[in-house]
């Protein structure tokens, strides 16, 4: 029998709700069959821990005494450049963003041992951030300078606001070149001697709702530590891949733009990364509960590792030049065991994604919402899907008139 | 037999002489070289492994002391942050000498400082800047 996210939300309120995680339900559907599963669970948590580099905040300082109009002039949290292109006192900082004499790969390969996600991080571990500001000064925004620390607590807005995150499947990177290369999937030895990948798998909250038939526009969910929000599909959603017979995408396919209050997370579960020799980022926590409104929804939240395939891209030179091809296709459950057999060979894996936090996030959420601290939302819009039309496409460049 | 890793901190002025050159001759020791370097103070720095019979290695241990070389172990100098750490494992397959494995139960990263030679490829490699080595 169909059950409703409301009917599902009055059991939560009387504590009566069966909550597991994606990694339990596993076993669940196995022993009492989808039916019965169907029947029991209620909800199912998912999670996701890892670089996601279309993560960013924006912020609303305050305003001085004098007032500036930091908007349209230069400004720097922790000497990272920040966006001023919005009114007198807001802020956007990017995860990427990084100070303007880091070397950058001048000293290849480069450190960038702090950046955008970074300042993120700092902030919400509560430490105080030096801003740095310049203005050109106006008749009602007279001041021009300003050198301050200021402290995530005593900012009016700290929102965070991820353009892409939580990737529904990713690619395997491999580097077939004679050379050491240095990727945002990590140091890729040559010749293939490594393999890097970066999913939570069966735990990875898209990979448990492959048609996105229950998280849409709305879908509240755990963000950073705190609670966020489904706002938008992602940037480079791109639904309409190949699928396998489980409707799980064979490569990178949905995205989703996330958000939530900065100020009530934590640096626990957002942390600046550095990748040696690409740059600066941010890994993001993320947790989504899935309704189990029917057994549909069941059967695929019940996906397993051994059934979640992913394309092995050689980072040497396929990837950068653009051309498309994969050297074959594995499992995250073979991906997960330390090494995948590819061309003839036996290659050491690693993941870039944490599959020990990921499975916190999931109990974490779990236990909210078994508290009733955490009711399920029902989207207001669909993401789109693959018959959406939506494709993803390449910049196709044109001569600027000169 | 003992075989033991440590790291010799060679104060300025013992860089240009032939200490473990005498290792060898005098306290019949073997020895394999895991990293060397000189620092712009003109101080060295040199990380190996030291084998031989106990009492030989005692009495080199003595020797290297007496002339002013600082001796650590190995195990003290390759550190983990377990805050920073996430345990992704992305450190893993870049380990030459397997110190790095997954411990597939906890989900967590496990550091077998024994196996640890200290190419410091694992310190490049963590995008969390978790490991350390401090010499």
């Amino acid at each position: 029998m169909a059950k409703t996210i409301q009917q599902i939300n009055e059991k939560i309120k009387k504590g009566k709700a069966v909550i597991v995680t994606a990694e339990e339900i596993i076993s669940i559907v196995e022993k009492k069959g989808l039916s019965k599963a169907a029947q029991e669970v209620d909800v199912v948590t998912t999670g996701t821990f890892g670089p996601m580099c279309s993560s960013s905040a924006y912020f609303n300082v305050g305003h001085t005494k004098p007032k500036t109009k930091i908007g349209g002039g230069i400004a720097y949290l922790n000497d990272v450049p920040a966006y001023t292109g919005l009114a007198a006192v807001d802020l956007y900082l990017g995860a990427t963003a990084l100070p303007d004499d880091d070397p950058r790969n001048k000293l290849y390969p480069g450190e960038f041992r702090y950046g955008g996600g970074h300042v993120i991080e700092d902030l919400v571990a509560g430490k105080d951030v030096q801003l740095r500001a310049e203005a050109y000064g106006t008749d009602c925004y007279p001041r021009k300078k300003l050198e301050t620390l200021i402290n995530l607590r005593d900012m009016n807005d700290a929102v965070l606001f991820n353009p892409r995150n939580s990737y529904q499947n990713y690619n395997v990177a491999v580097n077939l070149s004679d050379k050491m290369i240095y990727t945002y999937m990590g140091i890729l030895k040559p010749n293939l001697k490594n393999a890097n990948f970066c999913s939570a798998g069966q735990l990875s909250p898209l990979l448990n709702d492959p048609l996105y038939k229950t998280i849409g526009i709305g879908t509240k969910i755990f963000l950073g530590g705190g609670i966020g929000y489904v706002v938008w599909h992602g940037t480079q959603h791109n639904p309409n891949v190949k699928r396998g017979a489980n409707d799980v995408p064979l490569s990178p396919a949905g995205t989703l733009a996330v958000m939530g209050d900065l100020k009530q997370m934590s640096a626990e579960w957002l942390k600046g990364v550095s990748f040696i020799g690409y740059g600066a980022s941010m890994a993001v926590g993320i947790g989504i509960p899935i309704p189990i409104l029917n057994e549909e929804i069941c059967s695929y939240t019940a996906v397993k590792d051994e059934d979640i395939w992913a394309q092995v891209i050689d980072f040497g030179e396929a990837y950068p030049q653009a051309i498309p091809g994969s050297l074959g296709q594995v499992n995250y459950k073979q991906l997960k065991s330390g090494k995948i057999t590819l061309m003839d060979r036996e290659i050491p894996t690693g993941n870039i994604s944490s599959y020990r936090k990921a499975l916190e996030i999931a109990n974490l959420l779990k236990n909210m919402i078994s508290k009733g601290e955490f009711l399920l939302t029902e989207p207001v819009a669909c993401i789109p899907g693959p018959d959406s039309g939506i494709k993803y496409k390449p910049l196709i460049e044109r001569p600027t008139m000169i | 037999m003992i075989s033991k890793r440590i790291v010799l901190h060679f104060p300025f002025g013992l860089v240009d002489q032939p200490i473990l050159c005498q290792l060898v001759k005098e306290y019949d020791l073997t020895f394999n070289i895991l990293k060397a370097s000189i620092t712009p103070r003109v101080e060295g720095i040199l990380v190996l492994e030291l084998s031989g019979k106990n009492s030989n290695y005692k009495q080199g241990i003595e020797y290297l002391k007496q002339i002013g070389i600082e001796i650590q172990s190995l195990s003290q100098d390759v550190v983990r942050d377990e805050e920073k750490c996430t345990d992704c494992g992305v450190c893993i397959p870049i380990c030459p000498t397997n110190a790095l494995l997954m411990d597939a139960k906890t989900n967590r990263v496990q550091f077998l400082n024994e196996k640890c030679v200290v190419c410091e490829l694992c310190v490049k490699a963590c995008p969390y800047q978790a490991m350390e080595v401090h010499f």
